[in-house]
């Protein structure tokens, strides 16, 4: 690019802005700070999807990472302590070796990646190409995504429809259907709850 | 009797704008960002905000846990029987295909059948997404009997 494209000192600062509160999530102890941080941290990665033009995208982060997310994260703190425990001081070596080596194969990763909006990347020139080509053609909806989502990639979102339901049934099959009625869950032997816990594992693991 | 008058009168102003919006994203798909996924989020959002201000029971009453459990798997079985409707409807002679929306309608000049399946295929995942989202909630918030009121 011969021009310098302002808005990137945009991407920098919300970038910044990720990385701050990141180590503020770490450092902190106040899990009320923690969960309202995350909420935080979901919407500045909205703003920055925005800034990328990936609108569909930044509007399910903001929905789902800001909102749900922090409303889960809130009702799941409601039912356990307000403070974290203090992590013990002691340095992992063998821990700081991988995150330090995994770091430098992702800069050494950098320079083989497509320049931001570049025709050729491989994201733009097969297949991506050809469903905006063939989009209006095909199945004339305005928005390409929803195009691909709903109907060239109906079976994917099919499954994804059933991944979220599997979820639920997973959630439901471990905490119960939240009707109000606790005294049932406690008068649960502990070894019936054991073998619900194992099964929606399982299921989990398949989608 | 209430502690919250102000966040009650302003969360009940706010919950049907937010339902209204919930639709706008869902019908609107088609033309701008958004859709199933991003609609249901919304309006489970709106049903969570009521839970919050005016309780857990209140919530239920509004929506039951019955039907936040029969939902998630209506909208599985509407997305999937927008398929098996495709396999039943297609033209004789054309080869059956699962979730091909041209066979819903004959109209192919104007992709009728492909809005119309993109439409109902929404539809189910709104239903199925927002009421997991519910379900996931009420699974949670359920087993504290309310928000004790030092948390505010």
């Amino acid at each position: 690019m011969d021009h310098t494209d302002l808005t990137q000192y945009l991407d920098y600062a919300l970038i910044a802005m990720l990385l701050a509160v990141g180590f503020a999530i770490v450092r902190l102890r106040n899990l009320f700070a923690v969960a309202m941080l995350t909420g935080v941290y979901s919407l500045l990665s909205a703003a920055w999807f925005v800034s990328l033009d990936a609108v569909d995208v930044a509007f399910t982060e903001a929905a789902v990472g800001a909102g749900i997310s922090t409303v889960l994260m809130l009702g799941a703190m409601l039912l356990t302590a307000r403070e974290s425990e203090p992590a013990g001081a002691k340095r992992h070596w063998a821990a700081l070796a991988v995150v330090v080596a995994a770091g430098a194969a992702l800069f050494f990763a950098i320079p083989d990646m497509p320049v931001y909006g570049d025709p050729n990347s491989p994201a733009n020139s097969y297949v991506g190409m050809d469903y905006m080509t063939s989009t209006p053609n095909e199945i004339a909806v305005p928005n390409v995504v929803t195009a691909v989502l709903a109907s060239y990639r109906g079976y994917d979102t099919f499954g994804e429809t059933v991944v979220i339901f599997t979820a639920a049934l997973g959630v439901m099959l471990l905490l119960g259907f939240g009707t109000g009625r606790r005294e049932e869950d406690e008068d649960e032997a502990p070894g019936k709850a054991k073998v619900k816990a194992g099964k929606a594992g399982k299921k989990e693991d398949k989608a | 009797m209430s502690p919250h008058l102000i966040l009650r009168v302003v969360s009940k102003l706010l919950i049907p704008m937010i339902v209204v919006f919930g639709f706008y994203v869902q019908f609107h798909g088609d033309f701008g960002p958004g859709g199933g996924f991003q609609a249901g989020v919304i309006i489970a959002v709106a049903v969570i905000l009521y839970a919050l201000i005016f309780g857990m029971d209140e919530a239920r009453r509004a929506v039951p846990p019955i039907v936040v459990r029969y939902g998630a798997a209506l909208g599985v079985l509407i997305y999937a029987s927008v398929g098996v409707a495709t396999l039943f409807m297609n033209g004789a002679g054309e080869p059956l295909n699962f979730l091909d929306y041209d066979a819903l309608h004959p109209d192919q000049g104007h992709h009728t059948g492909q809005h119309y399946g993109i439409l109902l295929v929404e539809l189910g995942v709104l239903t199925t997404v927002a009421s997991v989202m519910l379900a996931i909630f009420y699974a949670f918030a359920g087993r504290v009997p309310d928000i004790p009121d030092e948390e505010w």
